[in-house]
């Protein structure tokens, strides 16, 4: 029978593999049988609070085989998880909160004191007093849930200061999973050396190919990402054989030449996305890595689960050419529109939509965002069909291959992080009421800017220290300039253009 | 030199008091960005090349190693 639902194939998994290692991190290791006995205890204690399926479910855990315990618990119950970051400011967690209004939070000793600060009004479930000996509750809600229903609200920076839930559907993530699984020839032999955090729908294809095939996910202290050469040394100790990162990380071991050094001859897979892989730096990998490792570019919104195009790197690779995002994946189609709404020709520029299984059912408890992006595809004049507008502009290249050229809009990309530069805006205005400012990017420096007018100089430090209250760190701008009076266009509104050819150089 | 060290630390995070801290690392008083900011600053100023094998928790928890890994990469006061 066809799996429907994302515990079918972890009941399926942790019944062929009982005893192998299904999660590792800084301190603890669990087993399949371990795994899925705690996730049940985790389901049976959220459906005592709730017991009715697809309400949110708050996870406010460090990067742990905790967090995802209770991932996998809180889809046992029916319903679906919301991974937030310990390391977001109180405010933003709020925000976030009261929008998406969970029907209980899981969190532990650690973190309970945060979630106390938000004064709202939800049941927490405290995995540290979780009584391990508790009898389960077998009755599990997940059977009566729907292949079109939630399983994951992931966050992502909004304009207007609020970050918007991008609600992911079971059957997005088994569409896409089982695409990897095909594609990168996936079993249990794999060893997946997880780096993007739990709240990055990255970090989906390292769960999920634990859950669908038994892969064992190493999830890696961050601080070996501080200081890559005992990233590699982790990398060896553990036999890790496959990696999804983000480019910003390749790119510093890649300065730091560090592959001359500390071989690392078991990884086999080197997948990339979240932000643009620079050729050159790919190269220095490709030349110090064995010659049968695969390497993958992978593009793809949060909004579309995954990766909806893909590039695997082949012999037509040069480090003087950017990198193709590449072919759609299976059961994903792409269409680049232009401005009239009409289907691109082959090396004309529009904006890259989506369709598939894969598309989000939408933004959480916000219609008005929902149906701004999610809309008619509008060369399908029969019947309704919903694409996704990604705000990406792209191209088609005679070879059949994206090429991705920049954003539409605001929206920027830092170390993976995505980050709307309203929403940066929004929270300083909020703190710093006395000045008028806009926020820029400079691409060359790969640097947020702060453009502000006031009549006194305000201190980097003041502004660094007030910001870190409500700002999450890679949102915090590190670049401060102070103008007497900014450039305003007729309307009365900031001149952003100019201000970004300025700060660009362009 | 190790006011400099200060210097550079202060401008990458200046809500912390690196001068009053043992372990940048324990305390979480930096990040892997920070790391690779202050790495490009040292490197810049005092015209080295810090090796990779050298970056490495030990050498970046306080003023101190940090002093200590300049004066071993030939910095001199």
């Amino acid at each position: 029978m066809i799996k429907i639902n994302l515990i079918e194939y972890f009941e399926n998994t942790a019944d062929s593999f009982p005893d192998k290692l299904a999660l590792v991190d800084g301190t603890s290791q669990l087993t399949f049988n371990e795994l899925r006995r705690k996730a049940k205890l985790i389901a049976t204690q959220i459906t005592k609070i709730n017991s009715s399926i697809n309400c949110p479910v708050a996870i406010y855990l460090p990067k742990t085989n905790d967090a995802i315990a209770s991932f996998i618990g809180t889809m046992y119950s029916g319903n679906c998880y919301t991974p937030l970051d310990t390391k977001n400011p109180i405010p933003r967690i709020e925000a976030i909160l009261k929008a998406l209004n969970p029907s209980c939070i899981i969190t532990n000793d650690k973190f309970i004191a945060n979630i106390k600060k938000c004064n709202l009004d939800i049941e927490v479930i405290n995995l540290d007093e979780l009584d391990h000996k508790e009898d389960v509750d077998e009755s599990f809600n997940y059977l009566k849930c729907i292949d079109t229903d939630p399983a994951y609200i992931l966050h992502t920076s909004g304009s207007t200061g609020v970050p918007k839930g991008v609600v992911i559907s079971h059957l997005s993530i088994i569409d896409y999973i089982n695409w990897v699984v095909d594609t990168f020839d996936i079993t249990e032999k794999e060893k997946i050396g997880n780096q993007t955090p739990f709240i990055f729908d990255m970090s989906t294809l390292d769960i999920y190919l634990m859950i669908f095939k038994g892969a064992t996910l190493f999830i890696i202290p961050e601080q070996k990402f501080m200081f890559p050469a005992t990233l590699l040394d982790y990398i060896n100790e553990n036999n890790i054989n496959f990696i999804f990162w983000v480019p910003s990380v390749l790119v510093n071991i890649a300065n730091l030449k560090l592959l001359g050094s500390i071989k690392i001859p078991t990884v086999k897979k080197v997948l990339f996305g979240g932000e643009v892989m620079p050729p050159k730096h790919l190269g220095y990998w490709i030349k110090n890595l064995d010659k049968n490792v695969v390497y993958g570019n992978m593009y793809g919104p949060t909004e579309i689960t995954g990766t909806c195009v893909c590039h695997i790197v082949d012999e037509t690779f040069n480090e003087n050419e950017s990198l193709p995002i590449g072919k759609p994946c299976r059961n994903t189609d792409i269409i680049v529109l232009n401005e009239k709404d009409e289907l691109c020709k082959v090396g004309e520029k529009g904006e890259l939509c989506v369709r598939g299984s894969s598309l989000a059912l939408g933004y959480w408890n916000n219609l008005e965002k929902t149906n701004a992006v999610f809309v008619q595809n509008p060369l399908n004049k029969s019947v309704p069909e919903r694409i996704y507008r990604t705000g990406d502009i792209a191209l088609l290249n005679e070879k059949g291959e994206y090429i991705y050229i920049g954003r539409k809009d605001f929206q920027i990309k830092l170390s993976g992080y995505r980050i709307d530069l309203g929403e940066i805006e929004h929270y300083i205005l909020s703190v710093f009421d006395t000045i008028n400012a806009g926020v820029f990017f400079d691409k060359a420096k790969n640097e947020i800017v702060l453009i502000y007018e006031s009549e006194n100089e305000i201190s980097v430090k003041d502004f660094r220290s007030r910001l870190s209250s409500v700002l999450s760190k890679h949102m915090i701008p590190t670049r401060y300039i102070k103008m007497d009076i900014l450039p305003k266009s007729i309307t009365g509104k900031i001149d952003r253009a100019l201000l970004n050819k300025k700060i660009n150089n362009t | 030199m190790k006011k400099k060290i200060i210097d550079f630390l202060t401008e990458i995070r200046p809500e912390f008091d690196f001068a009053a801290s043992n372990n940048f690392i324990e305390e979480g008083m930096l990040d892997s960005f920070d790391i690779v900011s202050l790495v490009a600053s040292l490197d810049e100023e005092y015209g080295i090349s810090i090796d990779g094998t050298e970056i490495l928790p030990e050498n970046f928890s306080n003023v101190d190693s940090i002093y200590r890994l300049l004066i071993k990469n030939g910095v001199t006061e």
